[in-house]
């Protein structure tokens, strides 16, 4: 029976699909990942097919999500530019919300896999560098929009001898931003799991607390860094 | 022989990697607090305001000590040096 609360603890072992010698997918971060995106699918056109002006508490938690990442994007992009990039920033806010909730709210262990295990799918590194990739994207693609080929003076801007500088920031940027999120969704699991190993009841509750704060901390400072990125590069 | 050289070394650089990188943000997030709590203090109105801010820029230095923790993490479970 006891052996049932406690778990191993797993780090960098995955339930892969191959598909040939080469290429193969992580199968608990993708079916977790689409588990996700459905859910958030479904709720959101469910909750938005019926808006009433008198808003039912379920269209009022959408509407103070989108209150939020409004204020991001307009506090980060400018009044008169965020409303292109809403929907990348919202989109990255929900996703990285989901999946840390789902990782910190639904008891995957229960589940027995080969290898592996289901957990969120921040948890994963290469969906963080999936989304900051996709960052990088949208910057470079907002500042060639809306600047044209001027973009490329933002290299030479406080003075020419800051090139190199500005070029390895365009590299540091997303790598900071897949290892604040991955490091601190793994270091949120392995905390939980280590005190779950030393004393399994009640006390590991407030860490687990403390990790479900952290991780909705880390969706809004994923969507504030991204718009900020954007921001910075078409003011 | 060489692989227990490598993993003795490993579990030091771990320990190192998260006990430094700890260090600095302790405290660069102490003197936030710090100064968080003078300014409510003398400005209790600006309370929300603050608690904001303080929470957004504490985060950011907590990603500091993360990529330590990303370092030793690797370091102990995707050791690129071992066979």
């Amino acid at each position: 029976m006891l052996s049932l609360l406690l778990s191993k603890i797993e780090v960098g072992s995955h339930l892969y699909i191959n598909f040939s010698e080469t290429l193969h997918l992580h199968g608990e971060t993708i079916i977790v990942s689409s588990l996700v995106v459905a859910a958030l699918s479904i709720f959101l056109s469910i909750i938005t097919s019926n808006l009433k002006r008198i808003p039912s508490s379920l269209q009022s938690v959408i509407e103070i999500i989108y209150e939020l990442v409004k204020s991001i994007a307009i506090i980060q992009m400018g009044p008169s530019y965020y409303s292109q990039f809403l929907p990348f920033i919202a989109t990255i806010f929900l996703f990285v919300l989901g999946s840390n909730l789902s990782g910190a709210l639904i008891p995957w262990k229960l589940i027995e896999l080969s290898s592996g295990e289901f957990a969120a799918p921040t948890n994963d590194i290469n969906t963080t560098a999936c989304l900051a990739i996709l960052t990088s994207i949208s910057y470079f693609f907002a500042g060639l929009k809306i600047k044209g080929i001027g973009y490329f003076k933002r290299y030479i801007k406080p003075a020419v001898f800051f090139l190199p500088l500005n070029i390895v920031e365009d590299f540091t940027k997303p790598l900071s931003l897949n290892f604040r999120l991955f490091g601190n969704v793994v270091a949120d699991e392995l905390t939980v799991t280590v005190i779950c190993s030393l004393v399994p009841l009640i006390i590991p509750l407030p860490i687990m607390m403390l990790g479900l704060f952290a991780s909705s901390l880390q969706a809004l400072i994923f969507a504030t860094l991204s718009a900020a990125y954007i921001g910075e590069v078409i003011e | 022989m060489v692989d227990a050289l490598i993993a003795a070394a490993s579990v030091l650089a771990a320990a190192v990697a998260v006990g430094f990188a700890g260090l600095g943000p302790g405290i660069g997030q102490g003197n936030a607090a710090g100064q968080a709590v003078e300014g409510i203090a003398r400005q209790p109105e600006a309370e929300g305001k603050i608690r904001g801010t303080l929470l957004l820029s504490l985060a950011f230095m907590e990603s500091l000590t993360i990529y330590g923790l990303v370092v030793a993490l690797s370091v102990l479970f995707a050791n690129p040096f071992t066979s």
